[in-house]
């Protein structure tokens, strides 16, 4: 099911928490929101569950409208709020029981798809606890649970891995990949390794706008535009193997890092490539090339970069 | 239909988890078993089989454990934020208010229920007049119905339990004995516009043993305006 939103906005008092925003996912897509706290992601996503009416804008999520048809939409969602509210002083499996017969689920399959829940998550030692006993790993698996109990075609994920373990990430992670397959993801985080970890798709949201929009590959592309190269030349004079470097056509300026070691840092004109006039001035001089590392912008400088301004 | 009856089912079922159930049975049979057995004007004081004690008794009891069981219905999930969660479920804010009415109103008919012993035992000691003793019981189920639409939507407007719980009994208290009281120094349209509102003149019209079309549409116009302000309390809260 592809989620369609258009010119979504949500303002709240005098503040815009969504400002006109306008995107598309894909079936077995998963999008990963990005944005610093109070950006507009959980806004979003509240509205694409039907739960906020938002101001302006309209949201389709398959064929259906949430302001004409919000409860198809609910039937075929699976909503994991921020912050993972449950009722804690249900029982595991009572509570799950409940949320299959809100959702809907026939009576005879009930008990099959709380056993089969109870395995995807993990919760076998835990079902009759009271959910206020769990420790906050096994609640958010319950939260997990409970959005995955009536197999929705859309899940809408808030901060999924916040305050879990190390393992516990990784596991979560595992588990969302899995289901992504055949879903429509939609996932918040503001850890830029997790959404870089777990989704096809990146956007970057900053003061309820989207600031950017694409793979992880992407946007390091958009953001880097300039190649930078990290050599190590031996055999040679600095002072000369700076002067030939900077001699080179698709060069825009050579740094030297360290002058005993003759380590140069490299940066090309924009959308040129400096590898191969390098090497080539290398063998010309006789000198050898022992290291040419391409330096990445890394995903938290995108994010600084789009999000800081 | 189906869905109300979750609701319901759940609520009930965490009356009894969370032992308010419990309290509120044993509170509610303790205090109206001593007063119509056997304290002030009980059956054999007034040496009549009659249940008036008993209604009587009941009536205010009813009016102070209600907005005690109501209180955390909205209040909680509000705070919680269970809330959103319910109402993203194929569910519309209707089936989810009158879902958790009717769980406390069934709390209220199971705890007159158990007086039923009562009733049995008063009629083998005497005469009693079956009609009024199911009017009665029909009128404290009214009564406590309005309480429980107050209550729950008093619940409704914020996070916190305390206020619910204050603001129900002081809107209950307006209609419980304020109107009637103040109909009675004032005259005029004035006083008979209080008179109307006043919970006490309908209950003691229908428990006296006369089911009037005009008692019954107060109730359900206090029942109606309750449940339509929590439903615009929670489509307010969603803008």
């Amino acid at each position: 099911m592809d989620i369609v939103v258009e010119n979504l906005t949500k303002i709240y008092g005098t503040q815009r928490a969504v400002d006109d925003i306008t995107f598309r996912v894909k079936t077995g897509e998963v999008l990963g929101f990005l944005g610093p706290n109070g950006a507009g992601k959980t806004t979003t996503m509240k509205a694409i569950t039907t739960y906020l009416i938002p101001n302006e804008g309209q949201i389709k999520v398959g064929e259906f409208s949430i302001s004409e048809q919000p409860e198809e939409i609910k039937k075929r969602i699976g909503y994991l709020p921020e912050n993972n509210p449950l009722y804690e002083d249900m029982p595991v499996i009572d509570y799950l029981r409940f949320v299959a017969e809100l959702q809907g689920i026939e009576k005879s399959k009930i008990s099959d798809k709380l056993r089969e829940m109870v395995d995807i998550c993990g919760l076998e030692g835990e079902k009759h606890k009271k959910i206020g006993e769990l420790s906050k790993g096994y609640k958010q698996r319950v939260g997990l649970a409970q959005a995955l109990i009536h197999d929705p075609e859309v899940l809408i994920l808030d901060e999924p891995t916040s305050g879990l373990d190390p393992n516990q990430i990784v596991e979560i992670r595992e588990l969302i990949k899995k289901i992504g397959r055949k879903k429509t993801v939609i996932l918040s985080s503001h850890i830029l390794a997790e959404v870089e970890a777990t989704c096809d798709r990146i956007m970057i949201i900053n003061k309820g706008k989207i600031v950017a929009d694409g793979s992880s590959e992407e946007l390091r592309k958009h953001a880097q535009g300039k190649e930078i190269l990290k050599v190590t030349i031996e055999d040679g004079d600095w002072n000369s193997i700076f002067e030939k470097l900077q001699k080179i056509d698709s060069v825009e300026v050579v740094d030297i890092l360290n002058k005993d070691k003759n380590i140069f840092e490299i940066q090309s004109k924009n959308n040129q490539t400096s590898r191969k006039k390098v090497f080539r001035v290398c063998v010309d001089n006789h000198w050898t090339l022992t290291e040419m590392t391409p330096i990445e912008t890394k995903l938290e400088d995108v994010f600084r970069e789009l999000t800081l301004s | 239909m189906k869905q109300i009856w979750v609701i319901s089912k759940r609520e009930l079922q965490s009356f009894f988890d969370s032992l308010t159930a419990y309290i509120m049975l044993v509170a509610f049979l303790g205090f109206s078993g001593l007063f119509t057995w056997l304290y002030g004007s009980d059956v054999f004081f007034v040496k009549q089989a009659s249940l008036q004690a008993f209604f009587g008794v009941a009536y205010w009891t009813l009016f102070f454990f209600i907005p005690a069981l109501t209180m955390r219905q909205f209040a909680e999930e509000n705070k919680t934020g269970t809330i959103e969660l319910l109402l993203t479920r194929p569910v519309n804010d209707w089936q989810v208010v009158i879902g958790k009415f009717l769980a406390t109103l069934l709390l209220i008919i199971i705890a007159l229920a158990f007086t039923l012993p009562y009733y049995i035992t008063v009629a083998s000691l005497g005469k009693i007049d079956h009609g009024a003793v199911i009017t009665g019981y029909l009128g404290l189920i009214f009564m406590s119905a309005a309480y429980i639409s107050i209550g729950i939507f008093t619940s409704s407007i914020s996070n916190n339990q305390i206020i619910g719980f204050l603001l129900a009994l002081a809107i209950g208290i307006m209609f419980q004995f304020l109107f009637s009281f103040i109909s009675q120094g004032s005259g005029g349209i004035v006083s008979e516009i209080l008179d109307y509102l006043s919970v006490n003149t309908h209950f003691e019209s229908i428990s006296r043993g006369v089911i009037d079309s005009k008692d019954i549409i107060y109730f359900l116009s206090l029942i109606f305006f309750g449940l339509v302000s929590t439903e615009a309390v929670l489509t307010k809260n969603r803008r």
